[in-house]
């Protein structure tokens, strides 16, 4: 393992892996932060992210056209998201219930929706997808500038993400009241902030990020939907949630480890096939529960995240 | 009247499920089948059929005990969604026990032995959660969810290594003897003694946390924990046990599945039975009882899901998406309720105004009576 950190080629040639690892988990982490700073848990963040990855795929499937299954990725996990907004903002529907509703059914739509679609075809074709290409200049950075600069659009358009959601949080008035509404509803309201549609809003931009997730996992990863491709991932962005201290950044950084370690156990699975590759598989898994119980300081989740808000005296 | 409505507020959850079978009929229709035809085929075959109902209860007896194992914590509070990976861990245990404990006892007691490893397996599932929450404040939900890969992944590698029955295809443990087996409880089909044990556990549970103070303190903990902890209960140790307890009935669930129906350990042998329990525990709102019918319920549909698709074609996976449309309709119905819905709100209006009214009546008789005596 150790000639990895010694060969410049062989470094970059990792990193640029765990980054591309990492991007589903990103995006999914990132709709997960805007939603919990709003007040609203996104336990379904798998599931939308499932459903996104079957918008793209139906969407390029029928334009052959990358941007247009973006496009309908992202509606598709709005869509979903629709459902989490309704339960959890409109009917107060205990939250973690809610999203446990939408994987499940997320999980089981897309399955039966992907073999009427594909007939069964599914398995073999193979969609168009995004290339990755290089930015001039930049890429020329030693070690970091090809993992960096070397990827393909989607992975640009996170950087954009990450960068946009930061601002907005905390720099924008938008981000005030967001901030506000998941902190302390009530407050927000007397101050004239409408509470529900800025939760509504923010559970639909979370299903769209969430579904970019998925678009990548289609578009740039592995060219095919299958059932359940999302394989827990949305799981694991909870965890970076917290990890990431519900900011954008923060979390960005929390779901790059876990692409560290993801590609460090692809790698020990390969170079190791006398061990079983169970030992390696599970990892991600372990760090994400050991990073959560070493968490240094405790971390402090949205004032109102959870609680479904009603105006007094209706 | 308002009785009649009160019933249907009260039967909401059938509501519920009707409203998800409408919805679910627009999914076969895409598949190009008669929802109708559909809907007989599953429901006839589920429970008027010997066969289909034996496969049904086959079904029930995983999603029984894992809807118990998510009922049980949260009756604390808390968020059991790592029932999964506990059936994992308690058919691990208890297949241990069967394969490798010496063959001297009489087949019964060691049937029992290996539900108690199965118990000790999920338990200790339950338990990393509870401690990681009652002492490091983790959150329970996440936790739960990542170690179901865990717990599948350490099976996985226990069948294809260390428990890997010689010349075995495909990963799965040896054959555990006949002995041990669970006895049938419809000849001729798999049904097996599960099922009624999980029955047992259900009207057990629901006396416990009826009449006794461990369930009246699990509650306390779960609605007031400011509360129980001035009446001297300790939070810490309720969340831990209840999530112990939780592992420990999933852990049963897994033992069963193996000495009741598979008699070996195999890689990916549970079909999401501890996500079943979730759909189960919630649409029977955490009372024991309405588990084990919300089990059996949820077993037909997945039960006479395969005989739908072998009858009128529509692939399993649509049960899976009427399940999930179940489960959002059950949600939303929670909160559609009696008290709080606009007609009950009129009646309380209404009864206040009444009695202003005959208030007001009554103050006039007075001062007539007042205006009489001169």
């Amino acid at each position: 393992m150790m000639e990895i950190l010694l060969d410049p080629t062989m470094l970059s040639d990792f990193l640029s892996t765990s980054l591309r690892l990492s991007i589903p988990i990103v995006f999914a982490a990132l709709g997960g932060v805007l939603s919990e700073r709003a007040g609203v848990y996104n336990i379904g963040l798998e599931g939308m992210m499932l459903a996104g990855a079957f918008g793209a795929a139906v969407g390029t499937f029928f334009t052959g056209e990358p941007f247009f299954g973006v496009i309908s990725g992202m509606f598709a996990g709005a869509l979903t998201a629709v459902v989490l907004a309704i339960l959890a903002v409109s009917l107060g529907v205990n939250q973690i219930v809610a999203g446990i509703a939408i994987n499940m059914f997320s999980i089981g739509v897309t399955a039966f929706l992907s073999r009427i679609v594909f007939s069964g075809q599914a398995n073999t074709m193979t969609l168009p997808g995004y290339k990755a290409f290089a930015i001039p200049g930049l890429v020329a950075i030693p070690v970091i500038g090809p993992v960096l600069f070397q990827q393909d659009a989607l992975v640009y358009l996170m950087y954009a993400t990450v960068l946009l959601l930061f601002y907005l949080m905390f720099y924008t008035p938008w981000g005030l009241n967001i901030r506000a509404v998941g902190e302390n509803p009530r407050a927000a309201d007397t101050a004239g902030v409408r509470v529900n549609m800025v939760r509504y809003i923010c559970v639909l931009g979370s299903g769209a990020l969430a579904g970019l997730g998925g678009c990548y996992l289609v578009l740039s990863h592995v060219f095919l939907f299958s059932e359940h491709m999302s394989a827990g991932k949305g799981f694991i962005a909870l965890a970076a949630i917290i990890l990431g201290r519900w900011n954008p950044v923060g979390a960005l950084f929390a779901c790059l480890l876990f692409g560290l370690f993801d590609a460090l156990q692809l790698r020990l699975q390969f170079a190791n096939p006398e061990v079983p590759y169970q030992a390696f598989v599970i990892l991600p898994y372990v760090v994400s529960i050991l990073a959560l119980v070493g968490l240094i300081g405790k971390p402090r989740p949205p004032g109102a995240v959870g609680l479904p808000y009603r105006r007094e005296g209706k | 009247m308002l009785a009649a409505l009160r019933a249907v507020y009260l039967l909401k959850g059938v509501w519920a499920i009707l409203a998800a079978l409408l919805v679910g009929s627009i999914l076969i229709r895409l598949g190009d089948s008669n929802p109708i035809e559909a809907y007989q085929a599953l429901f006839t075959g589920a429970f008027f059929e010997y066969h289909g109902f034996a496969t049904t209860l086959v079904k029930m007896s995983p999603m029984l005990l894992a809807g118990l194992a998510v009922a049980l914590p949260l009756r604390a509070g808390q968020f059991n969604i790592g029932a999964e990976g506990q059936i994992y861990l308690g058919a691990l245990f208890a297949t241990w026990a069967a394969l490798y404990l010496p063959d001297v006892l009489p087949g019964w007691l060691h049937i029992i032995i290996c539900s108690l490893a199965g118990m000790i397996g999920g338990g200790l599932w339950g338990l990393i959660p509870g401690y990681l929450k009652a002492v490091h404040n983790v959150n329970e939900v996440i936790v739960t969810l990542l170690m179901n890969y865990i717990g599948i992944n350490l099976v996985s590698y226990f069948v294809s290594g260390p428990m890997l029955a010689e010349g075995a295809p495909y990963p799965y443990s040896d054959e555990i003897r006949e002995a041990l087996w669970l006895p049938y409880i419809l000849p001729g089909t798999d049904a097996h003694l599960g099922v009624v044990i999980g029955i047992i556990f259900a009207i057990v549970l629901y006396y416990v946390f009826k009449r006794t103070s461990v369930g009246l303190s699990l509650a306390t903990v779960g609605h007031n924990p400011a509360a129980a902890r001035y009446a001297g209960m300790s939070v810490r140790r309720h969340i831990i046990l209840s999530l112990v307890l939780g592992g420990a009935l999933a852990g049963l669930a897994g033992t069963y599945e193996v000495l009741g129906l598979k008699y070996r350990l195999f890689h990916m042998f549970s079909a999401g039975y501890g996500f079943d329990g979730i759909v189960v525990a919630l649409l029977a709102e955490g009372n024991p009882l309405l588990v084990a019918a919300a089990a059996l319920f949820l077993g037909g549909l997945r039960s006479g899901a395969n005989i739908m698709q072998r009858a009128v074609g529509v692939p399993t996976t649509a049960v899976e998406a009427i399940q999930g449309l179940v489960v959002i309709f059950v949600a939303a119905s929670v909160a559609f309720r009696y008290e709080s819905s606009y007609l009950a709100a009129a009646w309380r209006r209404r009864k206040v105004m009444d009695a202003a009214l005959a208030a007001e009546r009554r103050e006039a008789q007075d001062k007539a009576e007042e205006a009489k005596q001169p």
